[in-house]
């Protein structure tokens, strides 16, 4: 028994050692080369903000008119960029550290987390921007902040899960990243991020869309940040808008479910990896 | 006697990697089979768009702590295969891999070197993927770097180093990684000279500390005749031979030449080359085991068919390492009978040194004008001739065809 738990913690701490050392080389060589380096990190959703404001609330006027629209916006950029960057590079992940897998032993797993883990890096990096315009940007910091890492661990689960059946999906068949790519864009229109969701509930012939909008994991998550992080009173929640509580639970079922699949997909192919690649 | 007694002390050691029955075939794509299309249409077809291909049969081995275990094999014949399913990158079909201790492998060098990386962060990085921890690797760092003669380049990026430093780069950490069991591919004969009697230092230094285990996967016969204390020798994904390095070795490089002769096969007529209708069997096979010791005569036998009077059969004896004809029998003393025959053959051994030979045989007719001379009409070609390798342990320079027993020089006596 006491082996037993010996081996299962060498194993952990040889995966966490290899964890660490793909994650701090990935995030060296991420921007290597360029002169700003990981300023970048900071710089490209904060430009990709201004675009999206200029055309989106400026021109299209799509807001609620709330003043906490534009940071809104700016923080939901940057979750939408963390989990499309995740899910996209952790899918070519494995195929990419082929070489490695077909000549070292070491969970494989871990080079799906260390790729998510680096786009988390961006986030934290991302975020603290975001906080920090918040200040000037009538963002209202309140006790709920302290829920918001609840909801950062629930959008990595639905990313790693994501990222996990990606991943695998890929080593077979390499068409995934084309699909994926569409149903990112899809998934991008369908999260109330460029457009306030009161838009879609205003709408008469589309206020019942408005529900399963909010019932997609991703949509919640996004949501429950920016309504924790920024605004309580001005962002609302799945809760706001579906009225059936247990309907509510939909989302973070969901995410469960999501983590659930991808690890056991993953469990099963990953064994293979080394011979199909 | 001292051989008696190690092979005792050998039994009490413990089993450090027990290999039973390992089986492992791949599907190899018939149709490339990597896009959605090409799924759907394999599967709409009911085609399977895979062909097995056994790669390992049934393959059985034990290694003690403190062997270093030859594996050793031509092209293809599964040993890098084994090799990846020992560190666990391939999950056999069937049997069992049992790994008893911390298991170093290098299938490759320097996998995960970065070339953006300095040489330093590559070693980091190139540890860890070995299982080693940042404290481990601190502890064997400046190790590596004394082995790899680069302490002034470690700050520098890999990019910047010649192919050579990042080569002893790699070699330094595969053989500096302090693990229990070292398992390595095709590393050997790495780097200049100087870097390579280094290495052959730290191999018989290893060799002899009976901590240390290490499996050796290599085409050089020298490798494994100096290093290894026990060897297997891999073919079609079978054990064909295992135990002594010598025996291993030597069989290999029959193998190899059994090979050889197979390149030059010809296409397929009636007749192999060689043979035709007035001879259409003709061979030489070996009696005794084709790799020979000198004081035995060597028994073969001849098998041939031919239904014309007065045959003759020449036996040539080539020698395949150093060249040349070092003995025939000549054109006209084997007369043979006609029909379909086996003649049992013996030949002495004893002069010579360790060697590979060839045994070629042509069979004749008299000639019609001139009676000393013989025409041929067939002859063995590579598959029906016979190779054997003289291996005595009483002979010691191989390099001269005959050896010291039988030939000797001596000093008659001076001018004064």
């Amino acid at each position: 028994m006491k082996q037993m738990f010996e081996r299962i913690q060498k194993k952990y701490h040889y995966a966490m050692v290899v964890f660490k050392e793909l994650v701090k080389t990935d995030f060296k060589l991420r921007y290597q080369g360029s002169f700003l380096g990981v300023v970048w990190s900071a710089l490209k959703p904060l430009m990709l903000f201004a675009v999206m404001y200029v055309v989106f609330v400026k021109f299209l006027k799509f807001t609620d008119g709330t003043p906490t629209f534009p940071i809104s916006l700016l923080c939901g950029t940057s979750l939408w960029g963390f989990f499309s960057e995740a899910t996209s590079m952790s899918m070519h992940s494995i195929v990419d550290r082929g070489d490695l897998l077909r000549k070292v032993h070491f969970p494989n797993y871990i080079v799906v987390a260390s790729t998510t883990m680096g786009s988390m890096i961006s986030l934290g990096i991302n975020l603290a921007v975001v906080i920090l315009f918040g200040f000037f940007a009538h963002a209202q910091y309140t006790w709920r902040i302290l829920l918001v890492p609840f909801s950062i661990i629930q959008l990595y689960a639905v990313t790693l899960g994501f990222a996990l059946i990606l991943a695998t999906m890929f080593v077979y068949f390499r068409d995934i990243a084309q699909i994926w790519e569409v149903v990112l864009q899809a998934l991008f229109y369908a999260t109330p991020i460029i457009y306030p969701i009161s838009m879609v509930q205003n709408n008469p012939e589309f206020s019942w869309a408005a529900g399963f909008l909010m019932l997609s994991p991703t949509s919640q998550a996004i949501m429950d940040i920016r309504h924790n992080l920024l605004s309580p009173q001005y962002v609302p929640t799945v809760w706001d808008i579906v009225h059936n509580p247990l309907v509510c639970l939909i989302p973070y079922l969901l995410s469960a479910v999501i983590l659930g699949v991808g690890i056991m997909v993953f469990r099963k192919y990953s064994a293979k990896f080394a011979e199909v690649l | 006697m001292a051989s008696k007694e190690t092979a005792k002390k050998e039994d009490d050691r413990p089993v450090v990697l027990s290999v039973q029955h390992v089986a492992k075939s791949f599907r190899l794509p018939t149709e490339q089979a990597t896009g959605l299309k090409m799924a759907f249409l394999n599967w709409t077809k009911g085609v399977s768009g895979f062909t097995e291909q056994k790669v390992l049969r049934d393959i059985s081995f034990e290694v003690k702590q403190g062997d270093f275990f030859g594996i050793v094999g031509r092209n293809g014949s599964g040993k890098s295969t084994l090799l990846k399913i020992i560190s666990g990158i391939y999950v056999p079909d069937k049997g069992t891999v049992t790994v008893n201790g911390k298991l170093v492998s290098f299938i490759e060098l320097g996998v995960g070197f970065n070339p953006e990386l300095t040489g330093r962060e590559n070693v980091y990085l190139n540890g860890a993927l070995l299982g080693f921890t940042r404290e481990e690797i601190d502890a064997m760092y400046d190790d590596i770097v004394d082995f790899a003669e680069l302490g002034d380049f470690m700050d520098q990026k890999l990019k910047n180093y010649s192919s050579g430093m990042q080569v002893r780069l790699a070699f330094s950490v595969a053989i500096k990684a302090q693990g229990d069991i070292l398992v390595l591919d095709e590393v050997l004969a790495v780097g200049d000279e100087a870097f390579q009697r280094k290495c052959d230092n730290f191999f018989t230094k290893v060799k002899k500390d009976s901590k240390k285990t290490v499996i050796l996967v290599t085409h050089s016969m020298d490798a494994v005749k100096r290093y290894c204390n026990n060897a297997i020798l891999i073919k079609d994904g079978m054990i064909i031979a295992s135990g002594d390095k010598d025996k291993v070795a030597d069989q290999y490089t029959l193998e190899n030449i059994r090979v050889d002769q197979k390149h030059s096969k010809p296409k397929k007529n009636e007749h192999p080359e060689g043979l035709n209708d007035r001879v259409p069997v003709f061979r030489i096979t070996p009696v005794s085991q084709t790799v020979a010791n000198c004081s035995d005569p060597f028994l073969f036998d001849i098998e041939y068919q031919y239904d014309g009077d007065d045959g003759y059969i020449a036996i040539a004896m080539n020698d395949i390492k150093r060249g040349g004809i070092p003995y025939d029998s000549g054109q006209k003393n084997l007369h043979v009978k006609a029909g379909h025959h086996v003649l049992h053959m013996s030949m002495p051994l004893k002069l010579f040194n360790n060697g590979e030979f060839r045994l070629v045989g042509s069979f004749r007719i008299p000639n019609k004008t001139d009676e000393k001379r013989t025409d041929m009409i067939a002859y063995t070609n590579d598959d029906n001739s016979l190779v054997f390798a003289v291996r005595d342990p009483s002979n010691t320079r191989d390099y001269a065809l005959l050896n010291d027993s039988e030939m000797k020089m001596t000093i008659q006596g001076y001018d004064k």
